[in-house]
Protein backbone atom coordinates (compact mmCIF):
# COMPACT_ATOMS: atom_id res chain seq x y z
CA UNK A 1 0.00 0.00 0.00
CA UNK A 2 2.85 2.41 1.16
CA UNK A 3 4.24 1.23 -2.46
CA UNK A 4 1.39 3.01 -4.25
CA UNK A 5 0.76 5.82 -1.91
CA UNK A 6 4.89 7.06 -3.04
CA UNK A 7 3.89 7.53 -6.86
CA UNK A 8 1.37 10.32 -4.93
CA UNK A 9 4.76 11.45 -2.95
CA UNK A 10 6.76 11.75 -6.60
CA UNK A 11 3.76 13.58 -7.99
CA UNK A 12 3.39 16.19 -5.13
CA UNK A 13 7.10 16.96 -4.84
CA UNK A 14 6.98 17.23 -8.72
CA UNK A 15 3.54 19.40 -8.01
CA UNK A 16 5.31 21.31 -4.98
CA UNK A 17 8.83 21.44 -6.21
CA UNK A 18 7.78 23.23 -10.01
CA UNK A 19 6.57 26.70 -8.78
CA UNK A 20 9.24 26.45 -6.24
CA UNK A 21 12.06 26.15 -8.62
CA UNK A 22 10.25 28.44 -10.72
CA UNK A 23 9.98 31.62 -7.87
CA UNK A 24 13.59 30.62 -7.32
CA UNK A 25 14.92 30.99 -10.73
CA UNK A 26 12.83 34.35 -11.59
CA UNK A 27 14.44 35.82 -8.42
CA UNK A 28 18.05 34.29 -9.69
CA UNK A 29 16.93 36.20 -13.09
CA UNK A 30 16.18 39.42 -12.03
CA UNK A 31 19.05 39.36 -9.78
CA UNK A 32 21.26 38.81 -12.69
CA UNK A 33 20.30 41.47 -14.83
CA UNK A 34 19.80 43.91 -12.21
CA UNK A 35 21.39 47.00 -12.18
CA UNK A 36 23.10 47.21 -8.62
CA UNK A 37 26.29 45.07 -9.73
CA UNK A 38 26.75 42.75 -6.07
CA UNK A 39 23.11 42.12 -6.45
CA UNK A 40 24.18 40.82 -10.41
CA UNK A 41 26.99 38.87 -9.08
CA UNK A 42 24.99 36.99 -6.69
CA UNK A 43 22.36 36.09 -9.21
CA UNK A 44 25.16 34.79 -11.64
CA UNK A 45 27.44 33.39 -9.07
CA UNK A 46 24.49 31.24 -8.25
CA UNK A 47 23.71 30.07 -11.34
CA UNK A 48 27.12 29.15 -12.45
CA UNK A 49 28.24 27.28 -9.47
CA UNK A 50 25.01 25.39 -9.07
CA UNK A 51 25.57 24.18 -12.65
CA UNK A 52 29.36 23.14 -12.57
CA UNK A 53 28.47 20.64 -9.37
CA UNK A 54 26.90 17.56 -9.97
CA UNK A 55 23.32 18.01 -8.90
CA UNK A 56 23.49 14.96 -6.49
CA UNK A 57 26.37 16.69 -4.81
CA UNK A 58 23.41 19.73 -3.77
CA UNK A 59 21.08 17.23 -2.89
CA UNK A 60 23.19 15.46 -0.69
CA UNK A 61 24.82 19.05 0.66
CA UNK A 62 21.58 21.11 1.24
CA UNK A 63 19.76 18.30 3.45
CA UNK A 64 22.09 18.66 6.14
CA UNK A 65 23.18 22.43 5.90
CA UNK A 66 19.66 23.52 5.74
CA UNK A 67 18.80 21.19 8.85
CA UNK A 68 22.26 22.39 10.28
CA UNK A 69 21.26 26.07 9.31
CA UNK A 70 17.64 25.81 10.28
CA UNK A 71 18.59 24.09 14.12
CA UNK A 72 21.32 26.43 14.73
CA UNK A 73 18.95 29.89 14.23
CA UNK A 74 16.60 28.29 16.60
CA UNK A 75 19.43 27.13 18.91
CA UNK A 76 20.25 31.22 19.03
CA UNK A 77 16.91 32.73 19.23
CA UNK A 78 15.40 29.57 21.88
CA UNK A 79 18.48 29.09 23.91
CA UNK A 80 20.60 32.22 24.14
CA UNK A 81 21.64 31.29 27.82
CA UNK A 82 23.45 28.36 26.12
CA UNK A 83 27.09 28.53 26.48
CA UNK A 84 29.00 25.62 25.08
CA UNK A 85 29.99 25.73 20.83
CA UNK A 86 27.56 24.09 18.67
CA UNK A 87 30.32 22.52 16.75
CA UNK A 88 31.81 19.98 19.45
CA UNK A 89 35.00 17.90 17.39
CA UNK A 90 32.85 15.76 15.34
CA UNK A 91 29.25 16.46 16.93
CA UNK A 92 26.78 19.39 16.17
CA UNK A 93 24.84 19.73 19.48
CA UNK A 94 21.94 22.17 19.75
CA UNK A 95 19.93 22.16 23.01
CA UNK A 96 16.95 20.67 22.87
CA UNK A 97 14.52 23.06 22.42
CA UNK A 98 16.02 23.96 18.92
CA UNK A 99 15.80 20.51 17.58
CA UNK A 100 13.76 19.94 14.46
CA UNK A 101 11.88 18.81 14.62
CA UNK A 102 11.03 18.07 18.46
CA UNK A 103 12.21 14.89 20.14
CA UNK A 104 8.64 14.79 21.06
CA UNK A 105 6.80 15.27 17.71
CA UNK A 106 4.89 12.07 16.39
CA UNK A 107 6.38 10.63 13.22
CA UNK A 108 4.40 12.36 10.60
CA UNK A 109 6.20 15.77 11.90
CA UNK A 110 9.85 14.03 10.90
CA UNK A 111 8.26 12.52 7.79
CA UNK A 112 7.13 15.97 6.48
CA UNK A 113 10.02 17.95 7.80
CA UNK A 114 12.35 15.41 5.54
CA UNK A 115 9.98 16.10 2.62
CA UNK A 116 10.23 19.71 3.32
CA UNK A 117 13.96 19.65 3.05
CA UNK A 118 13.58 17.60 -0.20
CA UNK A 119 11.43 20.28 -1.79
CA UNK A 120 13.55 22.88 -0.42
CA UNK A 121 16.91 21.54 -1.70
CA UNK A 122 15.26 20.61 -5.16
CA UNK A 123 13.91 24.51 -5.57
CA UNK A 124 17.56 25.72 -4.73
CA UNK A 125 19.06 22.92 -7.30
CA UNK A 126 16.44 23.59 -10.17
CA UNK A 127 16.20 27.30 -9.43
CA UNK A 128 19.30 28.36 -10.43
CA UNK A 129 18.68 25.88 -13.92
CA UNK A 130 15.80 27.80 -14.35
CA UNK A 131 17.07 30.96 -13.31
CA UNK A 132 19.43 30.55 -16.64
CA UNK A 133 16.27 29.95 -19.13
CA UNK A 134 14.25 32.85 -17.78
CA UNK A 135 17.66 35.07 -17.94
CA UNK A 136 18.08 33.54 -21.62
CA UNK A 137 13.94 34.45 -22.06
CA UNK A 138 14.41 37.71 -20.68
CA UNK A 139 16.92 38.86 -23.17
CA UNK A 140 15.07 37.06 -26.15
CA UNK A 141 12.49 39.88 -25.76
CA UNK A 142 12.99 42.36 -29.24
CA UNK A 143 14.74 45.01 -27.32
CA UNK A 144 13.08 47.73 -29.47
CA UNK A 145 9.57 47.28 -27.54
CA UNK A 146 11.28 47.44 -24.37
CA UNK A 147 12.49 50.90 -25.57
CA UNK A 148 9.76 51.81 -26.97
CA UNK A 149 7.73 51.08 -23.54
CA UNK A 150 10.45 53.75 -22.13
CA UNK A 151 9.86 56.34 -24.93
CA UNK A 152 6.20 55.93 -23.80
CA UNK A 153 6.96 57.43 -20.25
CA UNK A 154 6.57 54.34 -19.10
CA UNK A 155 8.80 53.50 -15.63
CA UNK A 156 11.48 50.60 -15.35
CA UNK A 157 8.74 48.51 -13.45
CA UNK A 158 5.73 49.32 -15.57
CA UNK A 159 8.02 48.32 -18.43
CA UNK A 160 9.50 44.75 -17.00
CA UNK A 161 5.70 44.03 -15.74
CA UNK A 162 3.43 44.93 -18.62
CA UNK A 163 5.62 44.22 -21.70
CA UNK A 164 8.87 42.28 -20.52
CA UNK A 165 7.34 39.50 -18.41
CA UNK A 166 4.41 38.82 -20.91
CA UNK A 167 6.20 37.98 -23.90
CA UNK A 168 9.13 36.21 -22.10
CA UNK A 169 7.29 32.75 -21.19
CA UNK A 170 7.56 32.12 -25.08
CA UNK A 171 11.36 32.66 -25.06
CA UNK A 172 11.91 30.75 -22.51
CA UNK A 173 9.21 27.50 -23.10
CA UNK A 174 11.78 25.31 -25.12
CA UNK A 175 14.00 25.54 -21.96
CA UNK A 176 11.74 25.14 -18.78
CA UNK A 177 10.10 22.06 -20.91
CA UNK A 178 13.36 20.55 -20.84
CA UNK A 179 13.57 21.50 -17.40
CA UNK A 180 10.72 20.02 -16.27
CA UNK A 181 11.62 16.59 -18.06
CA UNK A 182 14.96 17.08 -16.00
CA UNK A 183 13.09 17.40 -12.89
CA UNK A 184 10.97 14.30 -13.35
CA UNK A 185 14.14 12.03 -14.30
CA UNK A 186 15.36 13.90 -10.96
CA UNK A 187 13.14 12.70 -8.86
CA UNK A 188 14.30 9.07 -8.03
CA UNK A 189 17.39 11.05 -6.16
CA UNK A 190 14.82 11.42 -3.40
CA UNK A 191 15.09 8.10 -2.02
CA UNK A 192 19.01 9.26 -1.15
CA UNK A 193 17.63 12.16 0.80
CA UNK A 194 16.16 9.57 3.16
CA UNK A 195 12.24 10.12 1.76
CA UNK A 196 10.70 7.27 1.88
CA UNK A 197 9.66 7.14 -2.30
CA UNK A 198 9.51 4.72 -4.90
CA UNK A 199 12.48 3.28 -4.96
CA UNK A 200 13.13 2.17 -1.41
CA UNK A 201 9.26 0.74 -1.43
CA UNK A 202 10.43 -1.08 -4.68
CA UNK A 203 13.31 -2.24 -3.26
CA UNK A 204 11.96 -3.05 0.30
CA UNK A 205 9.02 -4.97 -1.21
CA UNK A 206 10.71 -6.72 -4.70
CA UNK A 207 13.82 -8.44 -1.95
CA UNK A 208 12.89 -11.64 -0.85
CA UNK A 209 14.01 -10.24 2.29
CA UNK A 210 13.76 -6.97 3.38
CA UNK A 211 14.75 -5.04 7.48
CA UNK A 212 10.66 -6.12 8.10
CA UNK A 213 9.71 -8.70 6.64
CA UNK A 214 10.81 -11.44 4.42
CA UNK A 215 8.65 -12.13 1.86
CA UNK A 216 7.28 -15.65 0.39
CA UNK A 217 8.58 -14.92 -3.07
CA UNK A 218 11.84 -14.85 -4.29
CA UNK A 219 14.15 -11.50 -5.50
CA UNK A 220 11.37 -9.29 -7.73
CA UNK A 221 13.28 -6.34 -7.64
CA UNK A 222 14.21 -6.54 -11.16
CA UNK A 223 10.18 -6.13 -11.87
CA UNK A 224 9.44 -3.52 -9.45
CA UNK A 225 12.36 -1.77 -11.16
CA UNK A 226 11.23 -2.23 -14.74
CA UNK A 227 8.04 -1.36 -13.67
CA UNK A 228 9.21 2.39 -12.51
CA UNK A 229 11.32 2.38 -15.77
CA UNK A 230 7.96 2.42 -17.54
CA UNK A 231 6.07 4.48 -14.91
CA UNK A 232 9.21 7.54 -15.75
CA UNK A 233 8.90 6.87 -19.32
CA UNK A 234 5.13 7.05 -19.50
CA UNK A 235 5.81 10.74 -17.53
CA UNK A 236 8.37 11.90 -19.99
CA UNK A 237 5.95 10.97 -23.05
CA UNK A 238 2.96 12.78 -21.08
CA UNK A 239 4.88 16.26 -20.34
CA UNK A 240 6.14 16.11 -24.42
CA UNK A 241 2.84 15.78 -25.59
CA UNK A 242 1.18 18.31 -22.72
CA UNK A 243 4.16 20.85 -23.73
CA UNK A 244 3.98 20.30 -27.77
CA UNK A 245 0.25 21.29 -27.30
CA UNK A 246 1.36 24.21 -25.02
CA UNK A 247 3.82 25.97 -27.44
CA UNK A 248 1.21 25.71 -29.82
CA UNK A 249 -1.14 27.53 -28.08
CA UNK A 250 1.15 30.04 -26.51
CA UNK A 251 3.08 31.05 -30.40
CA UNK A 252 -0.32 32.23 -31.30
CA UNK A 253 -0.20 36.03 -32.36
CA UNK A 254 3.75 36.25 -31.38
CA UNK A 255 6.73 37.62 -33.35
CA UNK A 256 8.30 34.41 -33.53
CA UNK A 257 9.28 31.87 -36.34
CA UNK A 258 6.39 29.02 -34.75
CA UNK A 259 4.06 32.06 -34.26
CA UNK A 260 4.54 32.53 -37.71
CA UNK A 261 4.34 29.65 -39.34
CA UNK A 262 1.17 29.12 -37.33
CA UNK A 263 -0.34 31.82 -38.82
CA UNK A 264 0.86 31.44 -42.84
CA UNK A 265 -0.24 27.77 -41.83
CA UNK A 266 -4.18 29.23 -40.81
CA UNK A 267 -4.43 31.38 -44.01
CA UNK B 1 50.92 11.97 10.05
CA UNK B 2 52.23 14.36 7.74
CA UNK B 3 50.05 15.85 4.63
CA UNK B 4 52.75 13.82 2.34
CA UNK B 5 52.54 10.27 4.15
CA UNK B 6 48.48 11.16 3.64
CA UNK B 7 49.29 11.34 -0.13
CA UNK B 8 51.15 8.12 -0.39
CA UNK B 9 49.00 5.99 1.57
CA UNK B 10 45.51 7.32 0.13
CA UNK B 11 46.24 9.10 -3.13
CA UNK B 12 45.63 5.49 -4.96
CA UNK B 13 42.81 4.47 -2.45
CA UNK B 14 40.25 4.19 -4.49
CA UNK B 15 41.69 1.74 -6.96
CA UNK B 16 42.76 -0.36 -3.89
CA UNK B 17 46.54 0.61 -3.45
CA UNK B 18 48.07 1.68 -0.18
CA UNK B 19 46.51 1.86 3.17
CA UNK B 20 43.68 -0.67 3.76
CA UNK B 21 41.42 1.26 6.75
CA UNK B 22 39.76 4.56 5.84
CA UNK B 23 40.98 7.18 8.57
CA UNK B 24 38.05 7.14 11.17
CA UNK B 25 38.94 9.95 13.49
CA UNK B 26 40.85 13.69 13.67
CA UNK B 27 40.52 14.53 9.92
CA UNK B 28 42.45 16.85 8.46
CA UNK B 29 41.68 18.98 4.96
CA UNK B 30 44.69 17.07 3.74
CA UNK B 31 42.87 13.56 4.58
CA UNK B 32 39.97 14.64 2.61
CA UNK B 33 41.96 16.60 -0.27
CA UNK B 34 43.51 13.21 -1.19
CA UNK B 35 40.79 10.86 -1.11
CA UNK B 36 38.01 12.60 -2.42
CA UNK B 37 40.77 13.44 -5.12
CA UNK B 38 41.70 9.88 -5.28
CA UNK B 39 38.13 8.92 -5.84
CA UNK B 40 38.05 11.31 -8.95
CA UNK B 41 39.89 8.75 -10.66
CA UNK B 42 36.98 6.99 -10.84
CA UNK B 43 34.48 9.86 -11.94
CA UNK B 44 37.34 10.08 -14.91
CA UNK B 45 37.79 6.69 -15.77
CA UNK B 46 33.88 6.26 -16.38
CA UNK B 47 33.49 9.72 -17.77
CA UNK B 48 36.27 9.28 -20.29
CA UNK B 49 35.42 5.33 -21.65
CA UNK B 50 31.74 6.25 -21.89
CA UNK B 51 32.27 9.14 -23.90
CA UNK B 52 35.00 7.44 -26.51
CA UNK B 53 33.07 4.44 -26.83
CA UNK B 54 29.65 6.39 -26.82
CA UNK B 55 30.84 8.64 -29.62
CA UNK B 56 30.75 5.78 -32.24
CA UNK B 57 26.95 3.94 -30.88
CA UNK B 58 25.76 7.65 -30.88
CA UNK B 59 27.21 8.24 -34.90
CA UNK B 60 25.65 4.54 -35.80
CA UNK B 61 22.70 5.49 -33.89
CA UNK B 62 21.95 9.03 -35.50
CA UNK B 63 22.56 7.99 -39.04
CA UNK B 64 20.76 4.70 -37.86
CA UNK B 65 17.28 7.62 -36.94
CA UNK B 66 17.75 9.59 -39.71
CA UNK B 67 17.68 6.74 -42.24
CA UNK B 68 14.43 5.88 -44.60
CA UNK B 69 14.83 2.15 -44.04
CA UNK B 70 12.08 1.96 -40.72
CA UNK B 71 14.31 -1.45 -40.15
CA UNK B 72 16.88 0.66 -38.60
CA UNK B 73 14.94 3.95 -37.63
CA UNK B 74 12.52 2.05 -35.32
CA UNK B 75 14.60 0.41 -33.16
CA UNK B 76 17.01 3.78 -33.02
CA UNK B 77 14.26 5.61 -31.91
CA UNK B 78 12.98 3.59 -28.93
CA UNK B 79 16.59 3.06 -27.76
CA UNK B 80 16.85 7.16 -27.56
CA UNK B 81 13.36 7.19 -26.39
CA UNK B 82 13.89 4.33 -23.16
CA UNK B 83 17.19 6.00 -21.87
CA UNK B 84 16.50 9.65 -22.66
CA UNK B 85 12.96 9.26 -21.22
CA UNK B 86 14.31 7.44 -17.96
CA UNK B 87 16.10 8.33 -14.69
CA UNK B 88 19.99 7.44 -14.78
CA UNK B 89 19.07 6.10 -11.31
CA UNK B 90 16.48 4.02 -12.24
CA UNK B 91 19.02 2.61 -15.14
CA UNK B 92 21.59 1.85 -12.94
CA UNK B 93 18.85 -0.30 -10.36
CA UNK B 94 17.47 -1.88 -13.35
CA UNK B 95 20.97 -3.04 -14.63
CA UNK B 96 22.36 -3.70 -11.33
CA UNK B 97 19.14 -6.42 -10.93
CA UNK B 98 19.49 -7.96 -14.43
CA UNK B 99 22.82 -8.50 -14.03
CA UNK B 100 22.72 -10.63 -11.16
CA UNK B 101 20.36 -12.79 -12.69
CA UNK B 102 22.39 -13.33 -15.41
CA UNK B 103 23.88 -17.28 -14.68
CA UNK B 104 27.56 -17.31 -13.89
CA UNK B 105 28.99 -17.97 -16.47
CA UNK B 106 33.49 -17.83 -17.63
CA UNK B 107 35.12 -18.27 -21.05
CA UNK B 108 38.26 -18.32 -21.73
CA UNK B 109 39.88 -15.92 -24.78
CA UNK B 110 43.44 -16.51 -25.58
CA UNK B 111 44.57 -13.52 -26.37
CA UNK B 112 48.04 -15.21 -27.99
CA UNK B 113 50.41 -14.47 -25.24
CA UNK B 114 48.33 -14.18 -22.36
CA UNK B 115 44.98 -16.26 -20.98
CA UNK B 116 41.79 -13.78 -19.69
CA UNK B 117 38.98 -15.60 -18.35
CA UNK B 118 35.89 -13.18 -19.22
CA UNK B 119 33.01 -13.78 -16.19
CA UNK B 120 29.43 -12.41 -16.34
CA UNK B 121 29.96 -11.99 -12.47
CA UNK B 122 32.23 -9.01 -13.77
CA UNK B 123 29.15 -7.32 -14.86
CA UNK B 124 27.88 -6.70 -11.43
CA UNK B 125 30.91 -4.60 -10.01
CA UNK B 126 31.21 -1.13 -11.08
CA UNK B 127 33.69 -0.98 -13.27
CA UNK B 128 32.04 -2.76 -16.12
CA UNK B 129 28.21 -2.78 -15.32
CA UNK B 130 28.04 0.88 -14.65
CA UNK B 131 30.25 1.84 -17.33
CA UNK B 132 28.01 0.09 -19.90
CA UNK B 133 24.79 1.64 -18.27
CA UNK B 134 26.62 5.00 -18.58
CA UNK B 135 28.04 3.84 -21.79
CA UNK B 136 24.39 3.21 -23.41
CA UNK B 137 22.71 6.31 -21.72
CA UNK B 138 25.81 8.78 -23.61
CA UNK B 139 25.24 6.95 -27.20
CA UNK B 140 20.85 7.74 -26.79
CA UNK B 141 22.01 11.73 -25.40
CA UNK B 142 24.27 12.45 -28.05
CA UNK B 143 23.03 10.09 -30.95
CA UNK B 144 19.98 12.67 -30.31
CA UNK B 145 22.23 15.86 -30.81
CA UNK B 146 23.89 14.38 -33.57
CA UNK B 147 20.45 13.50 -35.01
CA UNK B 148 19.84 17.20 -34.59
CA UNK B 149 22.93 18.59 -36.08
CA UNK B 150 21.84 15.98 -39.03
CA UNK B 151 18.75 17.37 -39.56
CA UNK B 152 20.35 20.78 -39.81
CA UNK B 153 22.64 20.63 -42.20
CA UNK B 154 22.13 23.42 -45.10
CA UNK B 155 20.15 21.72 -47.28
CA UNK B 156 22.37 23.78 -50.08
CA UNK B 157 25.54 22.34 -48.86
CA UNK B 158 23.98 18.35 -50.10
CA UNK B 159 22.75 19.85 -52.75
CA UNK B 160 25.89 21.43 -54.37
CA UNK B 161 27.69 18.01 -53.02
CA UNK B 162 24.77 16.48 -55.42
CA UNK B 163 25.40 18.55 -58.26
CA UNK B 164 29.13 17.87 -58.40
CA UNK B 165 28.34 14.41 -58.67
CA UNK B 166 29.66 13.78 -54.77
CA UNK B 167 27.56 11.02 -53.88
CA UNK B 168 27.13 7.96 -51.08
CA UNK B 169 30.28 7.41 -49.20
CA UNK B 170 32.63 10.13 -50.35
CA UNK B 171 29.76 13.15 -49.88
CA UNK B 172 28.98 11.77 -46.15
CA UNK B 173 33.11 11.21 -45.98
CA UNK B 174 33.78 14.97 -46.91
CA UNK B 175 30.36 17.07 -46.60
CA UNK B 176 27.97 15.37 -44.10
CA UNK B 177 30.33 14.48 -41.32
CA UNK B 178 32.65 17.54 -40.91
CA UNK B 179 29.19 19.34 -40.84
CA UNK B 180 27.33 17.20 -38.27
CA UNK B 181 30.41 17.40 -36.07
CA UNK B 182 30.49 20.64 -36.14
CA UNK B 183 27.28 21.93 -35.93
CA UNK B 184 26.92 19.82 -33.42
CA UNK B 185 29.91 20.04 -31.03
CA UNK B 186 28.80 22.83 -28.59
CA UNK B 187 25.39 20.57 -27.57
CA UNK B 188 27.95 17.26 -27.27
CA UNK B 189 30.39 19.58 -25.26
CA UNK B 190 27.59 20.17 -22.76
CA UNK B 191 26.68 16.21 -22.56
CA UNK B 192 30.12 15.34 -21.75
CA UNK B 193 29.93 17.74 -18.81
CA UNK B 194 26.74 16.46 -17.63
CA UNK B 195 28.36 13.33 -18.41
CA UNK B 196 30.78 13.95 -16.01
CA UNK B 197 28.12 14.93 -13.69
CA UNK B 198 26.38 11.71 -13.90
CA UNK B 199 29.34 9.59 -13.18
CA UNK B 200 28.84 10.54 -9.62
CA UNK B 201 25.73 8.48 -9.56
CA UNK B 202 27.16 5.39 -9.96
CA UNK B 203 28.09 4.07 -6.49
CA UNK B 204 25.04 5.39 -4.86
CA UNK B 205 22.29 3.08 -7.14
CA UNK B 206 22.70 -0.44 -7.18
CA UNK B 207 26.46 -1.33 -7.86
CA UNK B 208 28.30 -1.79 -4.49
CA UNK B 209 31.13 -0.16 -3.51
CA UNK B 210 33.74 -3.05 -2.89
CA UNK B 211 36.05 -2.61 -0.03
CA UNK B 212 35.50 1.08 0.05
CA UNK B 213 36.97 1.54 -3.09
CA UNK B 214 34.24 4.66 -4.33
CA UNK B 215 34.20 7.83 -6.30
CA UNK B 216 34.96 10.97 -5.09
CA UNK B 217 30.88 11.62 -4.38
CA UNK B 218 31.25 8.39 -2.15
CA UNK B 219 34.35 9.27 -0.26
CA UNK B 220 32.97 13.24 0.85
CA UNK B 221 29.76 11.18 1.64
CA UNK B 222 31.81 9.25 3.86
CA UNK B 223 33.45 12.54 5.66
CA UNK B 224 29.88 14.18 6.20
CA UNK B 225 28.73 11.35 7.80
CA UNK B 226 31.52 10.81 9.89
CA UNK B 227 31.94 14.26 10.35
CA UNK B 228 28.63 15.41 10.60
CA UNK B 229 29.80 18.47 8.83
CA UNK B 230 29.19 19.09 5.25
CA UNK B 231 30.64 22.54 4.90
CA UNK B 232 34.24 21.07 3.74
CA UNK B 233 33.95 17.26 2.16
CA UNK B 234 31.31 19.23 -0.52
CA UNK B 235 33.05 22.24 -1.47
CA UNK B 236 36.15 20.04 -1.91
CA UNK B 237 34.16 18.36 -4.14
CA UNK B 238 32.56 21.33 -6.00
CA UNK B 239 36.00 22.51 -6.25
CA UNK B 240 37.71 19.07 -8.20
CA UNK B 241 34.31 19.33 -10.40
CA UNK B 242 34.46 22.46 -11.71
CA UNK B 243 38.19 21.89 -12.18
CA UNK B 244 37.02 18.60 -14.09
CA UNK B 245 34.45 20.99 -16.19
CA UNK B 246 36.98 23.71 -16.84
CA UNK B 247 39.29 21.03 -18.67
CA UNK B 248 36.22 19.19 -20.66
CA UNK B 249 35.84 22.40 -21.87
CA UNK B 250 39.53 23.10 -22.79
CA UNK B 251 39.81 19.92 -24.52
CA UNK B 252 36.47 20.33 -26.26
CA UNK B 253 37.29 23.89 -27.21
CA UNK B 254 40.27 22.97 -28.80
CA UNK B 255 38.77 20.40 -30.67
CA UNK B 256 35.63 23.04 -32.03
CA UNK B 257 38.17 25.19 -32.88
CA UNK B 258 40.05 22.78 -35.40
CA UNK B 259 36.61 21.97 -36.27
CA UNK B 260 36.10 25.41 -37.53
CA UNK B 261 39.16 26.59 -38.50
CA UNK B 262 37.80 27.36 -42.47
CA UNK B 263 35.20 29.63 -40.81
CA UNK B 264 35.87 32.85 -40.04
CA UNK B 265 36.45 34.04 -36.66
CA UNK B 266 32.80 36.11 -36.42
CA UNK B 267 31.07 32.59 -37.71
CA UNK B 268 32.14 29.82 -34.67
CA UNK B 269 29.51 29.55 -32.80
CA UNK B 270 31.72 29.83 -29.58
CA UNK B 271 31.15 27.04 -26.28
CA UNK B 272 29.04 27.96 -23.87
CA UNK B 273 26.51 25.96 -21.34
CA UNK B 274 23.15 26.39 -22.54
CA UNK B 275 20.01 25.74 -20.71
CA UNK B 276 18.13 24.02 -23.80
CA UNK B 277 20.24 21.29 -24.13
CA UNK B 278 21.20 19.90 -20.66
CA UNK B 279 20.45 16.09 -20.21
Amino acid sequence: MSFYASFGTVLLLLAVTAPTALLFGFFGASAARSHIAPLRWLGKGYTAIVRGVPDIAFFLFFVIALDQAFEYVRHKTLCSDWTEPVRQGNDFVVCAAAKLPLSTSPQWVHETYGFILAVLTFAIVFGAFAANVLYGGMRAVPHAQLQTGEAYGMTQRQVFWRILMPQMWVYALPGLSNLWMILIKATPLLFLLGVEDIVYWARELGGSKSSAFSYPHPDWRIYYFLGLLVFYLAMTKISEIVFEKLMDRLNLGQATTGGKSLAGGSA
Amino acid sequence: MSCIETIQNYAFRSMGFGERLLPRSDFTLCDQFTLIGSGLIWNVYFGVLALCLGFFLAVAVAMAKASKNPFFRVPAEWFIFIFRGSPLFIQFFFAYELFVLLPKLGTDINLGFVEITVETRWLTKAWLGALIVLFLNTAAYSGEIFYGALKSIPKGDVEAADAYGITGWPRFKKIIWPTMLRLAWPAYTNEAIFLFHATTLVFFSGFPSWQQRGDALYYANYFADKTFNPFVPYPILAFYFILLTLCVIGIYGMINKRLNRHLPENQVRRIKVRPQIIR
